[in-house]
């Protein structure tokens, strides 16, 4: 039930997560980040059952983290999506499978672009221009197919991201309190607060 | 008593040397030279084959100059045999590299993955070390072309220009005589620069001269020679086996080097 969506430029990443936790029918808690940093500019958004969210990114985080200790070089978010993918594969296969769907944003310095990868708890990947995970989905696909252009600027998803702000509050049934929303171009990640946009 | 530290591969002598390392490197000095040039587009490796009976069938393979992956090329001197197993495990790491995450093995990683292997085997009890050096040449986005060494102690060092094998210590001397440098690169404090005015063909040129006076041989040729060259096409790195016929072109092209240390 969470909200989770991205959007990607040519060297820009706007990601947005609700910051609601929720159990049952009951509001446990509406400041959460749901994102987690990989790298100076990679992150990603995640989702799923609560305890493996948690668990899984600060597993991913810390490996990331290894990498660059251990070879003085961060992993591009090309090389991050594929080793998160195949984390996500193994544990699927093993006895503690993580239920977490994912979101991976960077912009790649060595490339100069920004890029962007969904992931799924099945561990399906694809690089996309715009993606969604859960409910929110059924509206939002519709809003950022109409509106996206390949050539967007970080202005015009700002936009895109408040109309879909709009439709959610709108349509959807759940009320959400709060957003996380996130920014990763060539000077890094950065927060924006939502009248920011 | 002399061979008190000599048996056990991991044991200091009282000097604080292992000798089984010593006497690898020692091994290695002897055999078959490879030579690594590099320059500004490419590198250049190249390496002698030692003298081999006449009734032996001539093989098709290289057998001093591997590809390790898409984008390192290794020559070897010593223990082929030993090679051999460093070769296969080193192409493994670099085909599970690939695999998790889908882009090629950055080239001092891989190298430093194989000196990791080599270097157990002088710690750990039992088993003697490899004895085996690698000349590494490959290509990576991050730090463009690079040449590796790397000995028996699984020591690896970065060379503008190297040698390993028999009289490696003339060939490096005609390598820094002859080896044209940057002189001034203004770089920063991080940025490795490869600083090399070398061209492709100079660094051919400078290898068939270092070969003819380090290869004790009347006459160079393609039967006891391996070529190999790494270089960028449409932004990947491309690496070039020479054929036996392309050696000799080779050879023939740059004649006026090679023939002056014949009348030495």
């Amino acid at each position: 039930m969470d909200a989770q969506f991205a959007i990607a430029g040519r060297d820009f990443v706007i990601s947005v997560t609700d910051k609601g936790v929720m159990s049952s029918i009951l509001k446990m808690k509406k400041n959460q980040d749901k994102t987690c940093q990989l790298s100076s500019h990679t992150f990603m958004s995640v989702s799923g059952e609560p305890g493996d969210t948690s668990n899984f990114s600060e597993y991913i985080q810390g490996n990331v983290k290894l990498y660059s200790v251990r070879n003085s070089q961060d992993l591009s978010p090309s090389e991050t999506a594929n080793f998160i993918r195949g984390e996500l594969a193994d544990a699927l296969r093993s006895r503690s499978p993580s239920h977490v769907n994912l979101l991976v944003a960077g912009y790649d310095k060595g490339a100069g672009e920004a890029a962007l990868y969904w992931i799924d708890y099945l561990s399906a990947m694809a690089k996309v221009p715009f993606a969604s995970h859960g409910y929110c989905g059924y509206f939002l696909y519709a809003v950022m197919d109409r509106e996206y252009t390949p050539d967007i600027t970080l202005d015009g998803a700002k936009a895109l991201v408040k109309k879909c702000f709009e439709v959610l509050k709108t349509r959807f049934v759940i009320d959400f309190a709060d957003y996380t929303i996130k920014v990763v171009d060539r000077d890094g990640t950065r927060e924006l607060r939502q009248d920011e946009l | 008593m002399a061979r008190r530290y000599d048996s056990r591969t991991t044991i200091f002598s009282p000097e604080g040397r292992l000798y089984q390392v010593e006497y690898a490197m020692e091994a290695i000095s002897h055999a078959g030279t490879v030579i690594g040039v590099l320059s500004k587009d490419g590198i250049v490796l190249a390496a002698e084959r030692q003298a081999t009976s006449n009734l032996l069938e001539q093989s098709l393979d290289n057998e001093k100059i591997y590809e390790m992956n898409d984008n390192v090329v290794a020559g070897v001197a010593g223990h082929a045999a030993d090679a051999n197993t460093l070769i296969n495990q080193s192409r493994a790491i670099a085909q599970r590299y690939l695999l998790k995450y889908d882009s090629p093995m950055p080239v001092e990683q891989l190298v430093r993955r194989l000196c990791d292997m080599k270097q157990g085997y002088t710690q750990y009890g039992g088993l003697r070390p490899f004895g085996v050096s690698f000349l590494c040449a490959g290509w990576d986005s991050t730090f463009g072309f690079q040449l590796y060494q790397s000995d028996p102690a699984g020591n690896y060092s970065s060379w503008k220009a190297a040698c390993i094998g028999e009289n490696y210590s003339n060939a490096q001397s005609i390598l820094k005589q002859e080896y044209k440098d940057e002189e001034k690169e203004e770089a920063g404090p991080n940025v490795r620069t490869v600083g090399s005015q070398m061209t492709m063909d100079d660094a051919l040129k400078l290898t068939c001269q270092v070969l003819s006076k380090t290869i004790d041989t009347a006459k160079l040729s393609s039967k006891k020679l391996e070529f190999a060259t790494i270089t960028l096409k449409a932004g990947k790195p491309f690496i070039h086996v020479y054929t036996s016929t392309e050696i000799d072109e080779v050879l023939k092209k740059y004649e006026s080097v090679i023939k002056p240390a014949d009348s030495q």
